[in-house]
């Protein structure tokens, strides 16, 4: 009997014990009332009395008048024809879009008027975005998302191109080729010149396989020329090799389609 | 279900976009000639000995022939033979194509003789050196004096296998052979292959000749000789050295041509100071009044198809060029530039018209559409007329003199070349001096 009130007692007192260290919250803290503060009620007028500082004033309007003026030069963007992503340029085009390239990179050739904000101004402007995102905190979002934008204006004619060649590779190539092709002379002017060889390219730039895609045009009665055309243009690609293709990017050009087509050249 | 099918085929569709092929247009090459070797072609051990024939350098004799008409074109660049590292027998069989692309070859030509049965055996083959591959390989069988020939008609099958267009090697040129002083010039019909070898004269030289022309199988000549005083058109059988006046006409005739198919002449003939144009059929001795007017018509020549007729007159007040139907209708005038235009000649490819040009003293040689639009001066010199025609609408080849000083010294005529790109001007190599070139047609067709 004494032994079981003794195993209860040391049972109890355990789960008395454990409860007091488990239950710290069930503590209650003395309460901590703040210090009075004491107020004073006055009656509101309609002017205020307070003596006016001139100078602080004159400060302020010159930081608003230049932040108008910043504003006023930002320049309106420029007009130019839309560009799509995916076009190869044609060689006539070519030229144009070089040029528009030229002055997005080099703002030394922009006209005092329409002269870009620079950097340093840019940290004074007024930016709409950040305001909003200011007021409204689910705008900083979008707001970040604008700014990205707007970086990318100059780099995002270099990205439409990706899936090609970029201008500068593309004539790299062009050139290396037209100084490799030795053009037959006796090709009818008013026929079908064009050949079309598909290149499957090394990364080094030399020749995997070479296709003549109308192959069937190699053997038609009356299309002999064709199968001396094509020949030479074969010719061309293999005297050209390794071809000047782009250090990187290998999965991109690892084919690659060449249009020979003399008539232009033949016609004078 | 539809949207999920409609996602699916437009992400094929941007994925294909996203990796499509790479495509670069190249709409030029160059127009500098192709360096092509030529090895000697190999003389075969057992090849047979012919009396007064020399065997043993005839292969390298008939590469040189190649390569100097190659050389001629203006398109090839035969290489020097110092730099071959293969011998001619190992490289007829199979080049060693990387050692011919080190001398920087693009094509080469091998080949082999044989002298059997007291006939000469040819084979020659023409490789592509970048693609390691044959492009064509031809054998001919011929007479042994005819060796010449056969380096020609090489040169004519390479030409064609790598331009596409029909060669003009294996080919004579009629010609006037001129010597003596400027005022008592000695002319005489005379006759080479293209290269300037084989010179044979038909006439003795006791008559002026002008013009000769051949027909469409080269066997006959026509030209401008004198008959008792008067100019009259005469034709010459080549062959058998047969003679005879062109028709029965009671007056001058001159600036004769054959019609394309070989069976009409057609010329000039002059009366009471007018000259009009006739043809007449050499069978059947017809003879056709083609244009009736009172002006000075002249130098006629047939298109190649036979339906037109170039000519120039002067019945606008001056010389210019004209064409008709061949039967004298719709005469339309085609040029209409500053100076005097005459002799035109229709290409043998029909797209052109070479003419001589006189403007300010000047003598020009062009080439024109046969609408007349397109006029392209090809070369210009103090005296130069006369164009004719390779076979392949390719090159033209012209007369030009010099001019003499006040004791008639310094005065020559020699015959040149230059191709209707208007590059590539040539002299042509003759034994004498030479006027009035008529170029003819292949002569292995």
């Amino acid at each position: 009997m004494t032994k079981s009130l003794l195993f209860s007692f040391i049972f109890h007192s355990l789960v008395i014990f454990l409860t007091m260290l488990t239950l710290p919250f069930m503590m209650r803290e003395p309460i901590d009332l703040p210090p009075i503060v004491s107020v004073e009620l006055i009656e509101i007028k309609d002017k205020t009395f307070i003596p006016y500082a001139p100078k602080a004033r004159k400060i302020i309007e010159k930081v608003k008048d230049e932040k108008k003026r910043v504003v006023s030069e930002q320049a309106p963007p420029a007009a130019k024809a839309k560009e799509k992503p995916d076009r190869i340029p044609m060689p006539e085009d070519k030229k144009e879009i070089k040029e528009l390239l030229k002055k997005k990179q080099n703002p030394e050739e922009i006209e005092p008027q329409i002269r870009q904000a620079s950097e340093f101004e840019k940290e004074e402007l007024f930016d709409t975005n950040e305001i909003a995102a200011l007021i409204d905190k689910a705008k900083e979002e979008q707001a970040e998302t604008q700014r990205k934008k707007d970086k990318l204006t100059q780099s995002s004619v270099k990205n439409s191109f990706a899936q090609g060649l970029s201008l500068s590779e593309e004539d790299a190539l062009r050139a290396q080729i037209f100084g490799c092709w030795s053009v037959p002379l006796g090709l009818p002017y008013d026929k079908n010149l064009l050949v079309r060889i598909k290149l499957k390219l090394k990364p080094d730039g030399r020749i995997l396989k070479s296709e003549i895609l109308d192959h069937a045009r190699m053997n038609t009665p009356g299309q002999s020329f064709y199968k001396i055309l094509a020949e030479s243009a074969l010719r061309a690609v293999r005297i050209c090799q390794p071809l000047k293709v782009p250090p990187t990017g290998y999965e991109r050009w690892k084919e690659i389609q060449l249009n020979f087509d003399p008539t232009e050249m033949l016609k004078g | 279900m539809k949207k999920i099918f409609f996602a699916l085929v437009l992400s094929i569709f941007t994925l294909q976009n996203a990796y499509g092929l790479i495509t670069v247009d190249i709409t030029r090459g160059n127009l500098d000639p192709l360096p092509i070797a030529v090895s000697p072609l190999h003389v075969d051990s057992k090849s047979e000995k012919i009396p007064s024939f020399e065997t043993s350098t005839l292969g390298e004799e008939i590469s040189k022939i190649v390569e100097k008409n190659f050389k001629s074109t203006g398109l090839f660049n035969p290489l020097k033979k110092d730099s071959f590292v293969q011998k001619p027998d190992i490289a007829h069989l199979k080049p060693r194509f990387e050692d011919w692309r080190l001398i920087k070859a693009q094509a080469l030509v091998t080949g082999k003789l044989l002298i059997i049965d007291k006939k000469l055996k040819v084979e020659f083959r023409l490789w592509d050196l970048t693609a390691a591959k044959e492009m064509i390989a031809l054998s001919f069988t011929t007479t042994p004096n005819n060796w010449r020939r056969v380096a020609h008609i090489i040169s004519d099958k390479i030409y064609e296998r790598l331009t596409g267009e029909t060669g003009y090697f294996d080919t004579r040129i009629a010609y006037v052979s001129e010597t003596g002083p400027k005022n008592r010039r000695v002319k005489k019909l005379a006759l080479m292959d293209q290269d300037g070898f084989n010179t044979k004269y038909l006439t003795l030289g006791n008559e002026l000749v002008l013009t000769p022309r051949f027909n469409p199988t080269n066997q006959l000549v026509t030209y401008l000789s004198y008959f008792k005083n008067m100019p009259r058109v005469y034709l010459l059988d080549i062959e058998t050295g047969v003679q005879e006046v062109v028709g029965n006409f009671p007056g001058m005739t001159f600036a004769p041509r054959f019609s394309p198919d070989g069976k009409k002449i057609i010329m000039s003939f002059a009366k009471d100071g007018n000259s009009d144009i006739y043809s007449m059929d050499l069978e059947t001795r017809v003879v056709e009044q083609i244009t009736k007017h009172p002006s000075i018509d002249t130098s006629p020549s047939y298109s190649p198809d036979g339906k037109y007729i170039t000519f120039n007159s002067d019945r606008s007040g001056l010389q210019q060029i004209y064409v008709m139907r061949s039967d004298g209708t719709q005469v339309k005038r085609i040029t209409h530039g500053s100076g005097l235009y005459g002799t035109p000649v229709w290409s043998p490819r029909g797209d052109l018209i070479a003419f001589t040009k006189v403007r300010k003293g000047r003598f020009y040689i062009g080439v024109m559409r046969s609408d007349g639009t397109g006029e392209r001066l090809l070369t210009e010199n103090f005296y130069q007329e006369a164009p004719s025609w390779s076979p392949n609408g390719r090159v033209l080849i012209f007369y030009r003199e010099t001019k003499s000083d006040s004791k008639g010294k310094g005065f020559s005529a020699k015959l040149w070349s230059i191709d209707i790109t208007g590059y590539n001007e040539r002299r042509l190599k003759t034994e004498t001096d030479a006027s009035d070139p008529s170029w003819s047609s292949l002569l292995s067709n």
